[in-house]
């Protein structure tokens, strides 16, 4: 194999904890990608926005999950604009206009991109926390870092308030039936396109918080959201569109698998992001619908 | 009233003509054209904060040389790009310099990576070029015109002293992370020869991608490998990112020592942010306080009082003395042949030895220097968020050259860290 | 017939232009744009004639230049030679790419494109020959007579691509190719009952796509003495691939050089006058601006205001 057993059970644990993060910043375009079908390439970007934002919070002395909790509510906000503006724009207009929102969500991507480095510079952003720089030994050997520990806790709670929220509430039960089935949902007296857009918000607002766990983790700079692209569609294209259950099982996938790689002596950190999409173009190739799909 | 007004009017003309011939004096000092010279700088990215400190010194520089009467009296003007650290953008910002702005003179980017594009450029033009703190960068093209103001000509040089330390204790195996790029890989081939000639074993040795943040698993790995000794070369970005993981994960007490190559260490900013976290770490450095350079403790007094308006690296240990130094080169360079003609300048610096404040510079056939002298050191007793702890001396103990030398190191890596 | 005279007319005030302009600066930023109107009318062969929106123009281009920059190092090969083998090259990656990816639809299509830049990047970074993440730095040769210039040799040689380049875009959207290809943009599930080989089409339409493309990388080493990884597969190229035609107008040949030579200057004025990054920001917006306000294009602008 190359690797050592220990190592290899530490790089597991590693991406286990790693795959949780990466579920939790895809679990909003599950929503906005999986359920609602809108090309939202820009969904990275707006998280590392948010994690400017964060960093932005944190120097006026607030804890950096604490800033992420307060970005949401603006951050729905804007999600439900965004949506507004793509739904008058593109989905009315009809198919062929759906080809040319992957394009404007792109330029999207770019505009916030360039923003974020005319106003912060590309220099590294990071934030400091009781939490940040410590580890919790383990056995003898064993170190966690306290970060990834504490970003993975947030982001299975995130997930599993999302799920309960899809499955329980009136709304969250709404979101799901108008991926499945629109007209129905118009019979029953409910507006196709408010839903949507409420759903678009949710999504942008998990996106906030999840920006504040990414610059949690490491260092932020402004083109991150291009590796991020990668990570977030193979999490959600591997999960099965629009499943809450098969996103963290797909995040623990590709975080494992990105650990693994990082710790493999041959390989090692010249291949590890290439993973994520490796596994996109495996998934696509293979089983398109994904683990979970419908 | 006629009469008043007469004279009123020759009172206004002598006035005027006082004045038209004021500034003509003054106009005469610099009635040519300025001599320009151009130059890109990483004042954003990875090597941000050094540049930002060296473009402080260079200005200073220029503006000295400006009091004096300019060079061969013409003004001098420092034109400076931001490259952000970017390899891809420096061939674009030199041609712009050379065609667009019509420098006269060239300074290189600070830093190998940023510089390492531009060498052909330079090469096919003919150009002089003043290299800044690169390493081994025109080991490849082998352009004659080039002088590096880096105190250390090769690898040997540079990392005798980590190997002798770590075969004082017996150190037999090493580990060796490097970032993908072209210093760190200058840098972690000189090391892996050395490491060889000392008859030492590689049990660990990876490259990784500039852009790498996460470095929990490669210090894992590390540490599973069990080396005697770990050596790194790194940039800024990384070495920050690095010492975080290896505070996190811990490199195994068997380590005698950890460092070598890591840039960024010697940036203030970084030093005051990571504190106690680089106690023990073993790495190199152009300067530190106690090391008694001719001129060069006026310049820091100079370069404080500047660096604290500009709020930029308040110490400027590292970078800006070579980079003043590198414009003294240069001054003395025209002044010794009377012209800015590229070929002649080249030929003086090759013959001549320059006086800087950093001492006496004379240049090998490489455009490196004949005489190294780049410290390598031990960071002890580092405090937490303390600027002023780093003025002092025994903060940064010297362990080579023997001329400088002001201890030897605390070994094994643990020890030194206070654990 | 009024085609190909305005073709040798761009081609001949290509050549008089390096003949009597001096300022080197003027190549350095022409070249670009040239290079531009190439990667732009690739493109809007498989993103507007076929209606496939894809972001892969790095991998194509980014292979063509290190083709071209491999093959100089190992054997010193002339820069004509280092064109043709990087066309090739980029060829056979665009007919293996629409071979497996040309069955995913819309988003999924374009997103395995972004897949696959990233995976030539990866292949590029690791592999050490080529330079690595590091780089390798290029000598030129002298410039082939009556050039006395290496910049002006490649302004002119890339104007005679940007010229080749229109001329078989203008061929294909002629051509039973091109009436293929817009029955599948407008409904593949009709072309494909209607007995259009939409598979074979769209192959072909990514295969020339990517020959062009690649073409279109082999001078960039040369051009720049240096080549890396991260610069040449940066998805910026596909961004201003991308943009130029959705900015021109994606139903003809015209729309792409339009769309290069608009967008393609402004970067580079841009650039000299304010900075490099605001240069990205200009094809955002104007990007986003246009696919919003404009989706024929400055073409369809013009068409309306005819009427």
């Amino acid at each position: 194999m190359g690797i050592p057993v220990e190592l290899l059970f530490e790089a597991v644990l590693f991406g286990i904890l790693l795959g949780g993060f990466y579920a939790a910043v895809s679990a909003g375009l599950s929503v906005s990608f999986g359920l609602l079908d809108v090309p939202h390439v820009a969904h990275p970007a707006i998280m590392v926005f948010g994690s400017y934002c964060t960093w932005g919070l944190v120097r006026a002395g607030l804890d950096p999950i604490v800033a992420g909790l307060l970005l949401m509510p603006p951050f729905f906000l804007l999600g439900m604009a965004v949506y507004r503006f793509y739904y008058e724009t593109f989905e009315k207009r009809g198919a062929e206009a759906g080809v040319r929102g992957i394009a404007f969500f792109f330029g999207v991507a770019l505009i916030i991109e360039v923003g974020l480095i005319l106003g912060f510079g590309v220099d590294q952003r990071i934030v400091e926390a009781s939490y940040i720089g410590k580890s919790l030994s383990i056995g003898g050997d064993l170190r966690v870092p306290l970060r990834t520990l504490v970003v993975f806790c947030v982001a299975v709670l995130i997930t599993v308030v999302l799920t309960l929220y899809m499955s329980k509430t009136f709304t969250g039960r709404a979101i799901k039936a108008v991926a499945q089935d629109e007209p129905a949902l118009r019979l029953m007296g409910v507006n196709p396109v408010r839903i949507k857009q409420w759903a678009f918000g949710i999504a942008t607002a998990i996106a906030a918080l999840g920006g504040a766990l990414l610059i949690i983790i490491g260092p932020v700079e402004p083109a991150m959201d291009r590796a991020y692209i990668g990570r977030t569609f193979a999490v959600v294209v591997l999960a099965g569109l629009g499943s809450m259950t098969g996103t963290v099982a797909a995040g623990m996938i590709l975080g494992i698998s990105e650990s693994v790689v990082l710790m493999h002596p041959g390989l090692g950190a010249s291949w590890a992001p290439a993973v994520s999409f490796a596994l996109l173009l495996l998934v696509l190739g293979v089983r398109p619908q994904g683990l979970f799909g419908r | 009233m006629q009469g008043t007004t007469r004279s009123l009017l020759h009172i206004v003309a002598r006035a005027l003509g006082a004045v038209c011939a004021a500034l003509l004096i003054a106009g005469g000092a610099f009635a040519q054209q300025p001599i320009k010279i151009g130059m890109s700088m990483p004042q954003t990215g990875s090597l941000g904060a050094g540049g930002k400190a060296e473009l402080v010194a260079l200005r200073m520089w220029v503006d000295d040389v400006n009091a004096k009467g300019g060079l061969l009296g013409r003004k001098v003007e420092l034109i400076a790009y931001d490259d952000q650290t970017n390899p891809a953008l420096t061939p674009g910002i030199y041609t712009k310099l050379l065609d667009v702005d019509k420098v006269d003179l060239l300074f290189a980017p600070y830093g190998t990576v940023p510089t390492a594009p531009i060498m052909p450029l330079v090469k096919q033009r003919g150009l002089l070029l003043m290299g800044n703190f690169s390493f081994q960068v025109n080991h490849t093209v082998k352009h004659d015109m080039w002088f590096n103001n880096l105190p250390a000509p090769d690898a040997e040089s540079w990392f005798a002293g980590f190997f002798e330390q770590g075969q004082k204790v017996g150190a037999k195996s090493i580990a060796f992370l490097a970032a993908d790029q072209e210093f760190a890989q200058n840098l972690a081939n000189g090391a892996k020869e050395l490491a060889k000639k000392a008859g030492m074993q590689t049990v660990y040795s990876q490259n990784y991608p500039p852009a790498t943040t996460d470095f929990s698993s490669l210090i894992r790995a590390i540490r599973a490998a069990k080396p005697d000794m770990v050596f790194v070369c790194s940039y800024p970005n990384d070495s920050v990112a690095i010492v975080r993981a290896m505070n996190e994960i811990g490199v195994g007490d068997g380590v005698k020592l950890f460092g070598g190559g890591m840039v960024g260490l010697q940036f203030t900013p970084i030093m005051e942010s990571l504190g106690s976290m680089l106690n023990g770490i073993v790495n190199y450095n152009s300067y530190v306080p106690g090391v008694k350079y001719p001129g060069i403790d006026e310049f820091l007094v100079r370069y404080q009082k500047k660096a604290a308006e500009e709020k930029v690296d308040p110490l400027g240990f590292y970078l800006p003395p070579f980079g003043y130094a590198m414009g003294q080169m240069l001054e003395q360079a025209v002044n010794g042949t009377k012209s800015i003609d590229q070929k002649k300048l080249a030929e003086y610096l090759h013959t001549h030895t320059m006086q800087t404040i950093v001492g006496p510079i004379s240049y090998n056939k490489d455009g490196e220097w004949a005489q190294p002298r780049m410290l390598m050191i031990q960071f002890r007793g580092i405090a937490d968020k303390n600027l002023d702890q780093w003025r002092q001396p025994g903060k940064q103990v010297v362990l080579y050259p023997p001329a400088y030398k002001t201890g030897d190191a605390v070994m094994p890596f643990d020890k030194a860290r206070g654990k | 017939m009024k085609f190909w005279i305005g073709a040798a007319v761009a081609m001949a005030l290509a050549i008089a232009i390096a003949g009597f302009v001096n300022y080197e600066y003027f190549f350095f930023a022409g070249y670009t744009v040239l290079m531009f109107v190439v990667l732009a009318t690739a493109w809007n062969i498989l993103g507007g004639y076929a209606g496939y929106v894809n972001f892969g123009t790095p991998a194509f281009f980014g292979l063509g230049a290190y083709t071209a920059a491999l093959l100089y190092k190992t054997y010193a090969a002339p820069l004509a030679l280092q064109i043709l083998a990087a066309a090739g090259m980029a060829g056979l990656l665009g007919c293996a790419t629409g071979l497996l990816t040309l069955r995913l639809r819309g988003i999924f299509f374009a997103i395995a494109t972004i897949a696959l830049v990233v995976m030539m990047e990866t292949v590029f970074v690791a592999w050490r020959y080529a330079g690595g993440a590091t780089g390798l730095q290029l000598l030129r040769p002298a410039p082939t007579a009556p050039f006395e210039s290496y910049i002006k040799m490649l302004f002119v040689l890339m104007a005679a691509m940007a010229v080749a380049s229109v001329v078989i875009a203008r061929y294909i959207e002629r051509s039973w190719i091109g009436r293929g290809l817009r029955a599948i943009r407008d409904s593949e599930q009709a072309a494909e009952a209607s007995g259009v080989p939409t598979l074979k089409l769209k192959v072909f339409a990514c295969t020339v796509c990517g020959a062009l493309m690649g073409a279109a990388g082999a001078p960039m080493p040369m051009y720049l003495s240096f080549i890396e990884p991260f610069s040449t597969f940066n998805l910026n190229y596909a961004i201003g691939a991308l943009a130029s035609p959705m900015i021109g107008g994606t139903a003809t040949w015209l729309g792409p050089v339009i769309g290069a030579v608009v967008l393609s200057t402004l970067q580079q004025v841009v650039t000299v006058t304010v900075s490099n990054e605001t240069n990205v920001l200009v094809v955002g917006v104007l990007l986003v601006v246009f696919i919003v306000a404009a989706p024929e294009g400055i073409l369809g602008l013009f068409r309306k205001l005819k009427r």
